[in-house]
């Protein structure tokens, strides 16, 4: 057995496929935050946005519509957290956790009340990679890239469009303003409550995109907890990333890659028991947070509701 | 007389507060237009009525002649009001030029055209002659830069009437010469300022007329070349104030603190302190004259073990402290009475009766078991809002409702009341009115009196020649001149403060 030949092609293609509901959550609760806003509800807004896709993809047999679906929801669900964390000053945490445990309950009651069964759907229909004709025939570039579908490549797009709106348009940077300092930023006549919940109705669509991938593009069944713990990681990278869509994409694929070469491990029977090997993408989410990303950059207003008084 | 503003019958209360009751304020073209009056009389809540941030309950704005209502800053400032708050409004992580275009851009196809931005801060900046660097990052420029931002913020908005509340307070005193340039300047340009300032000298100096407040109502207007110190002071106040302390000789006791070698690193992890050894003896006041920014905060930090050192010794009456965490050094017996009273000496969040035992819950008469007894505590406070005369409506208040000389007449009455064998004082008339700056000035002495030792910092010189026996200089982290009170002058220490470099031995 040599270790060595997990490192192939297939494992960057792994490595992608991992990362790309986490960028999708992670450029969310990027913008979120940047607004002032934390919104720990990712993970379960990605958990609905799953079971949603699957719900809709099952009965109008088209997955993308299920994408949408899960886009809308999410919306709603972070419309929500907008409301009480912003309108009515409520703990964001608080708030936040309400969603994820909403989130354990809700989609596995709909599972037993809509199919009867209880840990997973049934079989939808998914979305297939790209085939790019012209590249397939090129080495590395074509095995990998003709491994993925769309939503990989608008994840990336997502992440490059994030970076200049947030650092390069005047609404990015009254978002940051709104997140720093959100009275400064009345003072000049910006909208706080307007920008906040813009961006954390994003936070929730990006979110439910995300959880979409997970069910009608990775796989074609929603199964319960099927997130497992993916929107807290994307906060992880979040942070890894110094609130930046484009770290957080980099972020996004360093847990990608320990999530593949785990997997890879696991195939090639490695001797290591698997539940350790398992942990192997959470221990380095800790370590980059504990160690590597020096001076916390996070908003200073983050988490603080803005009474306008 | 061409009036640019009319206020008439403003009233505006908070709850428990008539913050301003029935005031007519008339402003005319072109003036410099003085503000005075105690903490809580009313200045700022006004001011925030004249520039959008709050609605009057009553009473009528008119500009220029012409009605006008505000809902916003931004209908102000759209109406030519600019506001240059108390308490900045900036944001540190943005650069300068992206604090002052906020809200209203340059832009090129839609993106932020930075460089064009820059170019225009810094005409701006050479036209008006306030010098700032529109690349920096507001966090790193000093406190006259931030300001001069904040006068350039309004300036680029197209404001013609300009509010600036007590501008001067954090100041250092080359700085107010440069605003004071900057004022007239603006005055000649057409501009119309408001000036509020605690600081009569200043107020004399920069402004046309005065209107002095006092507890909401206006007790009148004087034009400024016809009146004294002496009369405004008794206007504010209702009595006549002595505008300098009388001192007694000192009575120099032991030595209480000692300080050898200290080193320590700022923020960024630069040196601050390099090698500082001074002593300070019980019932004496030690003042520390110096720029801002020459290490004087790090020295407090130091002392009061908020920031580790990298070297010396720190010994309070015979014992070593370096190393004490700060909770064992203020049961040593120092008191510290902090520079910036929002990030240090208060929680606005906790009311009054929270915030005047902070730090020190476990004072025994306040407790009841191992509860806080908040019936006693109430109680202490309500002696404290007395004894320092306070104003709020009750202990229950929130700190962050108070004006900002309330504030910090709370912070002093909670480190006054523990009779500190060392009371470290930073800035600690910082924004008072004049009766307050008296009334604080005297309890110093007669802590001194006490026999407490006193460390007073402060970037008013006057403050540092009326209240010291004894001078340091800071310089670069320094110690650059050790001068007795009874043989310097301020020449002297001025030119010290600049690096001046002439040793003055002492002893
Ligand atoms: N947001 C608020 N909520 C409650 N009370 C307030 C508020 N703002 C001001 N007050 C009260 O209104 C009164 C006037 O306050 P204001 O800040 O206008 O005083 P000021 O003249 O500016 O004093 P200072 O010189 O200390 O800054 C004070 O009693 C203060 O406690
Ligand atoms: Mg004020």
């Amino acid at each position: 057995m040599n270790i060595l030949s997990v490192f192939n092609i297939g494992l960057l293609a792994a490595t992608l496929r991992g990362a790309t509901p986490l960028i999708f959550a992670a450029i969310g609760v990027t913008y979120a935050e940047r607004s002032g806003v934390t919104n720990i509800g990712v993970e379960g807004i990605m958990l609905f946005g799953a079971f949603s896709a699957v719900l809709v993809t099952y009965y109008t047999k088209n997955p993308w519509i299920g994408v949408l679906a899960a886009v809308i929801v999410g919306g709603l669900l972070g419309l929500v957290h907008a409301w009480t964390s912003i309108t009515l000053k409520a703990n964001q945490i608080v708030t936040g956790a309400a969603v994820n445990l909403l989130a354990v309950g809700i989609p596995n009651y709909l599972l037993i009340a809509i199919w009867n069964q209880p840990g997973a759907s049934p079989m939808v229909a998914n979305i297939k990679p790209l085939h790019i004709a012209f590249l397939a025939n090129l080495p590395i570039i074509g095995p990998l890239f003709n491994s993925q579908n769309l939503l990989a490549y608008l994840a990336i797009f997502a992440a490059i469009v994030g970076q200049i709106i947030l650092f390069h348009t005047p609404l990015g940077l009254h978002i940051r303003a709104v997140g720093e300092d959100p009275r400064a930023a009345d003072t000049v006549g910006i909208d706080v409550y307007k920008l906040r919940y813009l961006c954390v109705i994003f936070s929730g669509m990006m979110a439910g995109l995300g959880g979409a991938y997970l069910s009608v593009a990775q796989l074609s069944m929603f199964t319960k907890q099927m997130t497992q713990g993916r929107g807290f990681i994307a906060m992880g990278a979040m942070i890894f990333g110094k609130w930046t869509p484009i770290g957080s994409l980099g972020a996004c694929l360093l847990f990608g890659f320990a999530d593949a070469l785990q997997l890879a491990l696991q195939t090639i029977g490695v001797s290591i028991p698997s539940d350790l090997l398992m942990t192997f993408p959470y221990v380095l989410t800790l370590i980059a947070l504990a160690g590597f990303v020096g001076r916390s950059a996070a908003p200073a207003a983050v988490g603080k509701p803005y009474d306008k008084g | 007389m061409e009036l640019s503003i009319c206020m008439q019958g403003i009233v505006k209360s908070f709850p428990g507060v008539l913050a301003n009751d029935h005031i007519d304020l008339q402003v005319a073209r072109g003036e410099v237009h003085g503000l005075l009056g105690e903490n809580g009389a009313g200045k700022t809540t006004l001011m925030n009525i004249l520039s959008g941030m709050y609605r009057p309950d009553e009473g009528q704005i008119e500009l220029f002649g012409k009605p006008v209502r505000f809902e916003s800053p931004k209908d102000a400032l759209a109406k030519g009001i600019g506001m240059v708050y108390q308490h900045f409004m900036l944001i540190p992580t943005f650069t300068v030029a992206e604090n002052l275009t906020l809200g209203a851009e340059i832009t090129r196809g839609g993106f932020l055209d930075r460089s064009k931005s820059e170019s225009m801060v810094k005409e701006l900046s050479k036209k008006y002659g306030l010098a700032i660097e529109p690349s920096a990052k507001v966090q790193y420029i000093s406190v006259g830069a931030q300001q001069r931002v904040e006068i350039l913020k309004v300036l680029y908005r197209g404001a013609q009437i300009i509010i600036l509340d007590e501008p001067t307070a954090v100041l250092t005193p080359q700085e107010t010469e440069d605003l004071y340039q900057t004022v007239n300047a603006l005055r000649k340009a057409g501009h119309t300022i408001i000036f509020i300032s605690h600081k009569l000298n200043e107020v004399l100096r920069f402004t046309d007329r005065v209107t002095v407040l006092r507890a909401g109502k206006v007790v009148g207007t004087r034009v400024t070349s016809e009146t004294t110190a002496e009369e405004l002071a008794s206007l504010m106040v209702g009595r006549s104030v002595s505008l300098h302390v009388k001192k007694l000789p000192r009575e120099v006791d032991a030595e209480m603190l000692k300080v050898e070698n200290l080193k320590a690193l700022d923020a960024r992890r630069l040196p601050a302190l390099r090698g500082v050894s001074f002593n300070v003896h019980a019932g004496e006041i030690v003042g520390i004259a110096g720029v801002e920014g020459n290490g004087q905060t790090q020295l407090v930090e130091a002392l009061t073990g908020l920031i580790r050192t990298t070297g010396g010794t720190i010994r309070l009456d015979g014992e070593d402290i370096t190393h004490f965490p700060t909770s064992e050094r203020f049961c040593r017996g120092i008191a510290h009475i902090p520079e910036d009273r929002h990030r240090r000496g208060l929680i606005l969040d906790f009311s009054l009766a929270e915030n005047s035992i902070l730090g020190y819950p476990d004072r025994i008469s306040l407790r009841s078991g191992f509860r806080l007894d908040m019936k006693s505590i109430r109680k202490f406070c309500a002696k404290l809002m007395a004894a320092f005369d306070v104003r709020a409506p009750s202990p229950d208040v929130m700190a962050g409702g108070l004006s900002g000389g309330n504030q910090q007449k709370l912070v002093l009455a909670r480190e006054f009341s523990r009779c500190p064998k060392l009371l470290i004082a930073a800035q600690p008339t910082r924004g008072l009115d004049v009766g307050a700056t008296e009334f604080i000035h005297n309890s110093l002495l007669a802590e001194r009196k006490r026999g407490a030792a006193i460390l007073l910092l402060s970037l008013e010189l006057s403050e540092i020649m009326d209240l010291s026996d004894r001078i340091l200089v800071f310089y670069e982290g320094k110690i650059v001149g050790e001068c007795l009170r009874e043989t310097t002058n301020e020449d002297e220490i001025g030119l010290l403060m600049t690096g001046g470099r002439h040793e003055v031995l002492i002893h």
